[in-house]
């Protein structure tokens, strides 16, 4: 078998990873590129479309979907492919949402929570220090326990906010993904998140959000690490556990 | 035809960074006396006779307004206050804006 055969094989056997393009979304192809460059299929998926095209996870991706009219993520929770995307996380399909992304997943009702205003009121673009906090979830699973990963943030509404007994939860069920930290004043909680969450994840582990962007971190020639490309392997080692049985998570 | 104000604002214990800034120019332009601003959202909707107070609290909390973060109120206006908008977007009540208060 050439090479090439080789190559020709791989799209039949990896995991087809949806990417969602609302109006005003901006991150779309770098994400679909990250999914790509773990190794796995991108399937470009429209706002208006009603149905997933059969994707074995989706990812929600960044931007000002409708132009954040209304609050951020708040129209787009109420687009078509939302509904799809509601209905199949509610069956166990994996989703992450990154940035605006994230804030419709919480606008959705998939994660708990809001992004609000910035405390600082700047929109903040810079490298951030995130310490993963849970590796047991769908889309962390390949990292260690307590790493540290350094990828860009760029938003003006990322102060994740949430009642206290929703807090107490999230920290108590292991559901905080991702802190804020890191020392000196370029680092450490950049908005005012409450207790510097960065980002979340539902109770069974596959619905993720966060605000920075992993998808912007997946090669050192063009982000500050590839630290980002640790969620979209992940998602694929879960996918091809549940489509072998293989795995506990069958 | 009936004419509602939704008003939405966020809740108290939500910081509000755009109102602590609009408190900070109110106090420079010479008006000290102002203590505190949350700012909020106004939304005015025609709905027909069909909609309900039930539906209007539906509209309000779940697109309108954000449950997590915000506090709406809902406020039937009087039937005469009604006024409809022509395609140009200006009043038509003989071409003058009718203080609806």
């Amino acid at each position: 078998m050439t090479d090439r055969a080789a190559d020709a094989l791989v799209p039949t056997t990896a995991a087809r990873i949806g990417v969602i393009t609302f109006p005003g979304t901006l991150d779309d192809v770098d994400a679909a590129r990250a999914v790509r460059y773990a190794g796995a299929e991108s399937v470009a998926l429209w706002h208006a479309d009603e149905d997933l095209a059969g994707v074995d996870a989706v990812v929600v991706p960044g931007g000002f979907s409708y132009g954040d009219y209304l609050r951020a993520g708040a129209i787009a929770a109420q687009a078509p492919i939302m509904r799809a995307v509601i209905d199949a996380a509610r069956r166990g399909l994996p989703v992450l949402g990154i940035c605006n992304g994230f804030q419709i997943l919480c606008e959705a009702g998939l994660l708990p929570g809001a992004l609000v205003r910035n405390a600082g009121l700047r929109f903040i673009c810079r490298d951030q220090w995130l310490r993963v906090e849970n590796t047991d979830s769908v889309w962390t699973s390949r990292f260690e326990p307590g790493a540290e990963i350094l990828v860009p943030m760029k938003n003006a509404e990322g102060r994740y906010v949430a009642a206290e007994s929703v807090l107490d939860e999230l920290e108590g069920a292991g559901r905080v993904l991702f802190r804020y930290v890191g020392d000196g004043p370029a680092q450490g909680n950049p908005n005012g998140a409450l207790r510097d969450i960065a980002g979340i994840c539902s109770a069974d582990g596959r619905v993720a959000g966060l605000m920075p962007h992993p998808e912007h971190a997946i090669d050192a020639l063009t982000g500050p690490t590839d630290d980002g490309l640790g969620l979209f392997v992940s998602v694929q080692d879960w996918i091809g556990t549940a489509l072998t049985g293989a795995g506990t998570h069958a | 035809m009936a004419r509602v104000a939704v008003d939405v604002v966020i809740k108290p214990e939500i910081l509000d960074p755009q109102g602590k800034a609009i408190l900070s120019a109110l106090a420079r332009t010479g008006q000290p006396g102002v203590s505190a601003v949350r700012q909020g959202k106004h939304f005015d909707l025609e709905v027909d006779d069909s909609v309900s107070d039930a539906d209007l609290e539906e509209i309000a909390g779940t697109l309108l307004a954000n449950p997590v973060i915000e506090t709406w109120t809902v406020t039937r206006m009087a039937p005469e206050t009604v006024r409809s908008v022509d395609t140009a977007g200006t009043f038509d009540t003989a071409g003058t804006v009718r203080d609806t208060r």
